[in-house]
């Protein structure tokens, strides 16, 4: 099984994404994506500074870098970003648009197809495969049973199996807006949003009136409540043909993260309770914690 | 500009062409389409019929098949594609690759749209998709401005489709996981959100609170208005204030920009709303079929009446329309 540190979907300003990165160099990680896929805005790190840093990763260490792309297009400037992403020469691309899967394929290149990409059953996969894609991340409300249904189709398509990629840990990306919603919450317009969202590393907490946990607000995304935490599923995530196991940035305590997951699959036993919801992982409503996952 | 009106059931589809609707979309009942909702939606006794009354009045009927399939029930997104190309519609709207491609190869003859569902904003996105399954039409997405519209329409391999009227989804459609987050149950694969078999109602010393499987999702004091508890459009607390924090309780209105969406050379205007009533299809296509034809008869002269805005804010969520997205100060 292998270990892969998602693109950090906050606004980290440059001295955080430095630290950041260079204390996940040392750690067993196998995949690294780097990128903005939020907000066109941020602009902490230019494509020539992912590339630098892309570089300078695969120099100390043995992970794949991979460069994550912007999942909502609205402007003709970000299509050109885009456009120059695809175009980068060096990295492997992981398409969270359409538009990306159709430059990828254009240019003949192999993707990942990211997790904001519809792809819900072995048929749609099979177009996305003729188009060169090589790992699939699926959408986050997919559950191990419709995983595994997709990949049996694909198989009984007399296909191969892409490689699959679960985001098994972190805020999980549930809906993309032309609304900045963290401007909003600031009484800014997005036109004049002062790049407030750089204030909230983790983002910002939206519980309903009775103080439930709901969603966390980060820019034009809204990201669940709770963490998803799948590491006491672990097995499960073995059986139903995961590759790669999918640990989306926390601007706190991410090391320790990587370093739980990692022991896992050196054969510790999972731990039978995290705290974290995986509702989704069980086919249920998402915010839900299934306890004692470990032992289904 | 094509007006493309929606039809729940049979009496809708009848006042949609009553009032002048171009075309007219529908959905067959079950999850294959993101209106799947009790009691909505036609069986083949109906469709037979919608089919005979599309086509004596000469519309055009377009059939939405567009939530994405599970393997488990591929079988019935073929099927529902089969039927309509069986009943002869004038096109299919699809989002779904696999959808759209078997749809393409088997019916070849059959129009493909793109569904809003597919999320495609920009010409790129739109390319892939025109490549691949020759679709003839896209629908865009609520999330673009004005300006952005534009260019996409201008790039675009094929003609546009945006949406004109109704509820407002401000999460850019078949990119939004809010619903199956707190129910279990999305647009993409159940064809709804906020189900309205996850709602409940209580009253209490705090007022009347509207939940979605058990979350609070707004309360209301006895003078407030309260409305269906669609969990974008409650009153949630962030950073200790409680307010709308991601949408009002508004609908679309684009009356105001038909002499820009016409320049564009958008080629057909949506309204939402399969869920609605026959006597809401009614008064709002009577209202943008006038419209329609005040401004082909006078551009130059063109106004939105005052009738007309009161009868669409009459229909409209808490009584306001928006320009959403076209509009830059709402982002």
């Amino acid at each position: 099984m292998k270990l892969s540190l998602g693109p950090v979907l906050f606004y980290w300003d440059k001295a955080q994404l430095g630290n950041f990165y260079a204390e996940m160099s040392a750690l067993p990680l196998d995949v690294i994506y780097l990128g903005e896929t939020v907000c066109s805005k941020r602009r902490a790190f230019s494509l020539d500074q992912w590339l630098g840093l892309a570089r300078e990763l695969q120099a100390c260490g043995q992970a794949q870098i991979v460069l994550s792309s912007l999942t909502l297009i609205e402007a003709a400037s970000e299509l050109s970003s885009l456009r120059r992403l695809c175009d980068n020469g060096q990295l492997l691309v992981e398409a969270n648009d359409m538009g990306a899967v159709q430059f990828m394929a254009e240019r003949k290149l192999p993707f990942v197809g990211g997790p904001a990409l519809n792809l819900y059953n072995g048929h749609a996969l099979g177009q996305l495969l003729d188009s060169g894609m090589i790992r699939w991340v699926p959408p986050v409300e997919c559950s191990a049973a419709l995983i595994g249904d997709v990949l049996e189709q694909v198989r009984d398509m007399g296909r191969e199996v892409p490689e699959v990629e679960i985001f098994s840990y972190g805020h999980l990306p549930l809906a993309y807006s032309a609304r900045c919603f963290t401007a909003r919450a600031e009484n800014r317009p997005k036109d004049d949003c002062q790049f407030c969202c750089i204030n909230y590393p983790d983002g910002l907490a939206l519980s309903s009136q009775e103080g439930q946990q709901l969603f966390t607000l980060n820019g034009i995304q809204t990201m669940s409540g709770e963490v998803t935490n799948l590491l006491a599923d672990y097995t499960a995530l073995q059986a139903c043909g995961a590759d790669v196991l999918r640990l989306s940035p926390r601007a706190q305590g991410m090391a320790e993260v990587v370093t739980a997951f990692d022991k896992v699959r050196q054969g510790e036993a999972p731990p039978l309770f995290v705290e974290g919801c995986n509702g989704y992982w069980h086919g249920h409503a998402g915010m839900l914690k299934v306890e004692e996952a470990g032992l289904c | 500009m094509q007006l493309v009106c929606p039809a729940g059931n049979l009496p809708a589809l009848k006042a949609a062409v009553r009032q002048g609707a171009d075309a007219v979309y529908v959905g067959f009942r079950d999850d294959t389409n993101a209106r799947h909702f009790a009691g909505l939606n036609m069986d083949d006794k109906q469709f037979d019929a919608a089919v005979a009354h599309i086509r004596q009045h000469q519309r055009k009927l377009y059939v939405a098949v567009n939530t994405y399939p599970q393997p488990k029930g591929w079988e019935r997104w073929q099927r529902a594609v089969d039927r309509a190309a069986d009943f002869g519609v004038d096109a299919l709207i699809a989002a779904d690759p696999g959808v759209l491609s078997y749809a393409s190869q088997r019916h070849p003859r059959l129009a493909l749209h793109l569904s809003v569902q597919g999320s495609a904003t920009h010409a790129a996105a739109l390319a892939f998709y025109a490549q691949r399954y020759d679709i003839r039409r896209a629908v865009l997405p609520r999330v673009l401005s004005l300006a952005q519209v534009r260019q996409v329409a201008a790039g675009s391999p094929v003609p546009i489709e945006v949406f004109g009227f109704g509820s407002l989804c401000i999460m850019a459609e078949g990119r939004c996981h809010l619903s199956s987050y707190i129910t279990g149950e999305s647009p993409n694969l159940c064809g709804v959100c906020s189900p309205a078999k996850a709602v409940r109602w209580s009253e209490d010393a705090q007022g009347l609170s509207a939940r979605l499987s058990e979350v609070l999702i707004d309360r209301y004091t006895p003078e407030e208005p309260a409305g269906y508890p669609t969990l974008c459009k409650g009153r949630f607390l962030v950073g200790g204030k409680r307010f709308h924090a991601l949408e009002e309780p508004t609908s679309l209105d684009t009356l105001d920009l038909l002499p820009e969406l016409t320049a564009i050379g958008v080629e057909a205007v949506k309204i939402e709303g399969r869920q609605r009533s026959p006597a809401y299809v009614e008064q709002v296509t009577r209202v943008w079929r006038a419209a329609l034809d005040a401004h082909q008869a006078a551009p130059q002269r063109f106004r939105v009446r005052e009738e007309w805005r009161q009868v669409l804010a009459g229909l409209s969520e808490g009584s306001q329309t928006t320009l959403g997205a076209y509009h830059r100060s709402w982002q």
